[in-house]
């Protein structure tokens, strides 16, 4: 029962820790893959265009350097203007919904957690559809209507869940779900009656709610990129909290975490992320509540492994479905993921089924 | 570990958490009442009353989670308050509610949340971290489940592994709220076991909230009574759960229920 007659060496070796450098390798082999597919993402595409080009033009646009060109003016803008921002804006927006997931299930202890849970998508879609019904037409920070009443709308309908949902006070987490669902129902209701009076902007506004990468510029990027960048990197900092809200509130506070105050902290960071995300792409949906799962497959659940390795694999997942989206004609890059995501998810699930239970 | 204490408690030892005059109210309520008592280092203690009777709450105080109406808490010889919040969670380890972790765990990475005070916030565990969770798991007897998802225990091997979350806070105050309420007796004399080890070998401070009386006598040298909020009688199990506190205390008859402890 009591201290065993084990030698400490022993000890040491049986404890050895499964996951422990298997993180930087993965986290290595991660970006490495992350890198060939960008570079393929460019690459490829109704005019084809060599790797050798593609690298060329873009060391040609960020340093000025010369390695002979060959390349004509219209592959420099395909690559630098339409596709090198897009494949950016996939990975980003990829890693900041993989993050905001890991971190919703981890705040509300659920693993059916996404983005979302706030309400954040019913407030993007209906500031969205708003935006593009509106007969005014404007720009701020080169930022259309539609991006920046669909980030309002994320962050008010974030807040106001958080609010009416007792702020994630302690034991509250039921209550914060259920105030998201209720909120994102009446929002919903509106965008149903936006729907039915759009007449022609229907498609317009369906095109948001699939979420795609073909709106994506350097202009978007550089507005929201920021923001995702920072809210990110300040859930990274708060992996310890995360971490210690795994077994409760009144044990975390034990750890010596400040439960409420973290709790607020990382809701508001993960909305921010998300809110960006979606004012730029639309609703994508499934990276958020699927990436993090696999990644703990892979790593174990502690936040400090999850979220960097979630980063990564959310791009990778986004950057290949906005890929395989192109390839068949440019579908809504959530419905590829969902059709080629979903499957491969399962089957995880069912291999894993000993050891991971949802 | 033993150089995390002072010597054993002597009832001159500065105390190392004391409750001066604490009430705590819920809604008007008054559920803790003008107690005060000492822990000194290296003392333990169970805490024992009937349900409502205040002792959860008291912990809950006593640990700087709730703030009392009045009175003070004090952490050797400091209000609790003015500790910030991790110096607290270096000091006072508190073994976890039973809970359900949302997600698959092995058991060293739960054991290693313990180490959360003690981490900085970015890196990852430390030697002296890897050392401690080995060190906790090895003392409950649980280092074989190391690579378990926790979430397959049994409740016994799950108690054992959360009293090990605590141990890894290598903390000189250990507290714990109904630790056997979920356990077979043999699982109960275990734990009590332990805790009467980790208290005589390594001198940490114990303090328990126990239903069974039986278990408090037994492995308990200060067992402590409360009723409706007030302590009614603190000292060696023989003075304090006498016949008399079992009739006007629990409300029970005292032939019912025979404690080792009970001559009369």
């Amino acid at each position: 029962m009591t201290a065993r007659s084990i030698p400490h060496e022993v000890r040491r070796t049986g404890f050895a820790n499964r996951f422990r450098g298997r993180t930087t390798v993965i986290a290595l082999v991660g970006i490495a893959i992350l890198g060939v597919l960008m570079v393929v993402g460019v690459t490829v595409g109704s005019t084809q265009i060599g790797p050798f080009d593609t690298l060329a033009v873009i060391l040609h646009r960020l340093t000025g350097l010369n390695l002979g060109r060959t390349w004509s003016d219209a592959t420099d803008t395909i690559v630098w203007d339409l596709r090198l921002p897009r494949v950016l804006t996939a990975a980003v927006v990829g890693a900041a919904l993989a993050i905001a997931g890991a971190t919703f299930q981890g705040i509300v202890r659920n693993p059916l957690a996404d983005p979302y849970v706030l309400g954040t998508s019913s407030g993007a879609a209906l500031g969205a559809a708003i935006g593009i019904l509106l007969p005014v037409s404007f720009a701020a920070l080169q930022l259309g209507i539609v991006n920046i009443l669909a980030f309002i709308g994320a962050i008010a309908a974030a807040l106001l869940v958080f609010q009416v949902g007792g702020g994630g006070r302690a034991g509250g987490m039921t209550r914060l779900l259920l105030t998201g669902y209720a909120v994102g129902s009446i929002l919903a209701a509106f965008l149903t009656m936006a729907m039915y009076v759009s007449g022609t902007n229907l498609r317009t506004i369906f095109t948001f709610l699939l979420g795609g990468l073909g709106g994506a510029s350097w202009d978007r990027l550089l507005v929201a990129a920021p923001i995702i960048l920072a809210a990110c990197a300040a859930i990274a900092v708060r992996a310890r909290s995360l971490d210690g809200l795994l077994l409760g509130d009144a044990a975390a506070r034990h750890f010596g975490i400040d439960v409420r105050r973290e709790r607020g902290i990382l809701l508001v960071l993960a909305s921010m992320a998300t809110a960006a995300a979606v004012a730029i792409t639309g609703l994508i949906g499934f990276v958020g509540l699927v990436v993090p799962h696999v990644v703990r497959l892979l790593v174990g659940a502690p936040a400090r492994r999850v979220l960097p390795i979630s980063a990564i694999a959310g791009a990778i997942l986004l950057v290949s479905a906005d890929l395989v989206a192109r390839m068949l004609g440019d579908l809504p890059v959530g419905v590829v993921m969902a059709m080629l995501g979903a499957p491969f998810f399962l089957v995880l699930l069912y291999q894993a089924r000993s050891g991971y239970e949802l | 570990m033993t150089s995390l204490v002072t010597p054993l408690g002597s009832p001159l030892a500065t105390p190392i958490l004391s409750a001066e005059g604490v009430t705590v109210e819920f809604g008007g309520r008054r559920i803790v009442d003008d107690v005060s008592f000492n822990v000194a280092p290296g003392e333990r203690l169970a805490l024992v009353g009937p349900n409502g009777a205040g002792k959860s709450t008291l912990l809950r105080t006593l640990t700087g989670v709730l703030e009392p109406r009045s009175g003070l808490v004090r952490l050797r010889g400091v209000p609790i308050r003015t500790v910030d919040d991790r110096t607290v969670a270096r000091a006072i380890a508190v073994v976890p509610e039973l809970t359900q972790l949302p997600f698959a765990m092995p058991v060293h990475e739960v054991v290693a949340l313990g180490r959360l005070p003690h981490d900085p916030p970015l890196s990852g565990l430390r030697e002296e971290d890897r050392e401690a969770v080995a060190s906790a798991m090895d003392r409950v007897g649980v280092a074989d489940l190391s690579d378990r998802d926790a979430r397959g225990l049994s409740m016994g091997e799950r108690q054992l592994v959360f009293v090990a979350i605590a141990l890894a806070q290598t903390a000189p105050i250990l507290v714990l709220d109904e630790p056997t309420a979920h356990l077979d007796i043999r699982h109960q004399v275990e734990v009590m076991q332990l805790l009467a080890d980790l208290n005589e070998a390594d001198g940490r401070a114990v303090v328990a909230v126990l239903h069974d009386l039986a278990l408090a006598a037994n492995f308990f040298p200060r067992v402590v009574v409360m009723n409706g909020g007030r302590i009614v009688a603190d000292g060696p199990p023989e003075q304090t759960l006498d016949a008399g506190h079992i009739r006007s205390v629990f409300g029970v008859d005292p032939s019912l229920v025979r404690l080792p402890v009970m001559t009369a």
